[in-house]
């Protein structure tokens, strides 16, 4: 399973190495984004630092729907998903590269995000640890989830219309939790931060044990 | 289920809920507090309690056992579906009467509120399933694609809740919603409000029902659509040799749920 798993995120990976579509299309909605919500919201800098965590974590909601769409997207040529099916990897294997890959690319994504809300909106980070274990968990939840929900949606043709609307509903405790806790890291204490952890937590490990069970069931649908 | 026992069950849902709103709008008095308002309480949990618990717990455990292959049977598929789909409406008649009942005691028509809002994601949740279910496929396909989907959004549920409750508490402090509606519900109000569960439930059960045999027949028709359809393209194509024919028009047309007018072979539904 785990031999698997690093074959598919490497060549994930690698596709995304090649092709650049993360880093020229996601990453730079992702900035977009966060230009939009400032003209949301006005310019005055108290609004927006206020409203920084919500706002970076809807950004990255936002960017993750569009990071699954590629991550199924490149297995949307002719015959690949049946290819990926036949090679005999383990469905669990393939679960957990596929959202590897996805977890990695987040990751990245929430580091230049960081830095436009440090810079755009003006925000301060004061307790990082719980920012960056918030972040890892959080990742954790949103590409297993995502991926779990890009398998169910593929190979659809309203995939696109569709896969926002299954998604975003599951991942909003992601959102919920993730904003909390960044607010709580932004401010001067961290109190009150902690237990968000434990939301985070448990969404990653329940859509982690979900998808590695029932990706072989949801393959066979696709 | 027989007809006999679907028909008594629609026949004691009508008469209880007919009992219910003559309770519940003239024999019980109102409410010290909340006045006439309280009356909106007789359907409110009865139509909670059907959307929330018996519903989505009913299509979940349903996904499960068509998923797991021992009990693997189209009974189940189309139970959770019809499930969902009288659960959606009761969901959303559970928000709408929370409303009414907000709006002259709280004074606005939404509050985010833990159990609000929880309700809330639940009904968007479970659209998405609706919206799924509408994607045109092979029935076992869909079948599993939609077990699959009940069940990731039935675990997401308890974090939901949490979530939601969480942030409620922490953000905002203290609502004004609290949980019993009155302190102590006795007398005649307790009886209608036992009475409302009673009727709702069989409501509830009688729509489920119904919809299920609605699902059946579906199908049913889906399987006549396509024996017409294959016999008119034999008849068709009596002229050409009878072999080839049979051999071009079958798997065509096996693909079609909804097949095109004889002569044209339509777009291949692709899942």
């Amino acid at each position: 399973m785990w031999r698997d798993a690093l074959l598919v995120a490497g060549k994930d990976l690698r596709i995304e190495a090649r092709s650049r579509v993360g880093l020229w299309q996601v990453v730079p909605f992702a900035l977009l984004a966060l230009v939009l919500f400032a003209f949301a919201l006005g310019p005055g800098p108290v609004a927006l630092r206020a409203a920084a965590p919500g706002l970076f974590w809807l950004a990255v909601l936002f960017s993750t729907v569009l990071a699954i769409q590629r991550s199924f997207a490149i297995e949307g040529g002719e015959g690949t998903r049946d290819g990926l099916r036949l090679s005999g990897l383990d469905p669990a294997g393939i679960f957990l590269g596929k959202a590897a890959a996805v977890a990695l690319q987040l990751l990245v994504l929430q580091l230049v995000l960081f830095a436009g809300v440090v810079l755009l909106f003006g925000a301060r980070l004061h307790t990082p640890w719980l920012a960056i274990t918030a972040s890892v968990l959080a990742t954790i939840g949103l590409s297993a989830a995502g991926v779990a929900y890009g398998a169910l949606s593929a190979g659809l043709r309203v995939r696109e219309t569709l896969l926002p609307l299954l998604v975003l509903p599951v991942l909003a405790p992601v959102l919920l939790a993730g904003s909390r806790a960044w607010a709580a890291a932004l401010a001067t204490s961290p109190a009150g931060g902690g237990q968000w952890l434990k939301i985070l937590g448990a969404f990653a490990a329940v859509y982690v044990v979900v998808g590695v069970v029932l990706y072989g069931p949801l393959q066979e649908a696709a | 289920m027989k007809p006999v026992v679907l028909r008594s069950i629609g026949v004691a849902a009508i008469v209880t809920t007919a009992a219910t709103i003559w309770l519940g709008l003239w024999v019980t008095p109102p409410d010290k507090v909340q006045g006439d308002l309280v009356r909106l309480v007789y359907i409110h949990p009865p139509i909670a309690w059907c959307a929330l618990y018996l519903a989505f717990g009913l299509a979940a455990l349903s996904s499960l056992l068509y998923l797991w292959r021992r009990t693997r049977s189209m009974f189940w598929d189309r139970l959770a579906a019809s499930a969902v789909e009288v659960g959606v409406v009761f969901n959303a008649l559970t928000l709408v009467t929370g409303s009414i009942w907000g709006r002259p005691t709280w004074g606005v028509w939404w509050t985010w509120d833990a159990r609000l809002t929880s309700t809330a994601l639940l009904l968007v949740l479970f659209l998405g399933y609706m919206a799924l279910r509408r994607v045109p496929a092979e029935p076992e396909v869909r079948a599993k694609r939609c077990a699959v989907a009940a069940l990731f959004a039935f675990v997401d549920v308890p974090i939901v809740h949490f979530s939601v409750v969480w942030w409620q508490t922490l953000h905002q402090g203290a609502t004004v919603l609290n949980a019993n509606l009155s302190p102590t519900i006795h007398g005649s109000m307790a009886w209608t409000l036992l009475l409302g569960f009673v009727a709702i439930t069989l409501a509830f059960i009688w729509m489920v029902a119904v919809r299920y045999r609605i699902e059946v027949l579906r199908d049913e028709i889906g399987e006549e659509e396509l024996e017409v359809s294959l016999a008119e393209r034999r008849a068709e194509s009596g002229t050409v040799e009878a072999g080839f024919a049979s051999a071009e028009a079958t798997p065509t047309m096996a693909l079609q749920p909804r097949p095109e007018p004889a002569g044209h072979p339509g777009p291949t539904v692709v899942s």
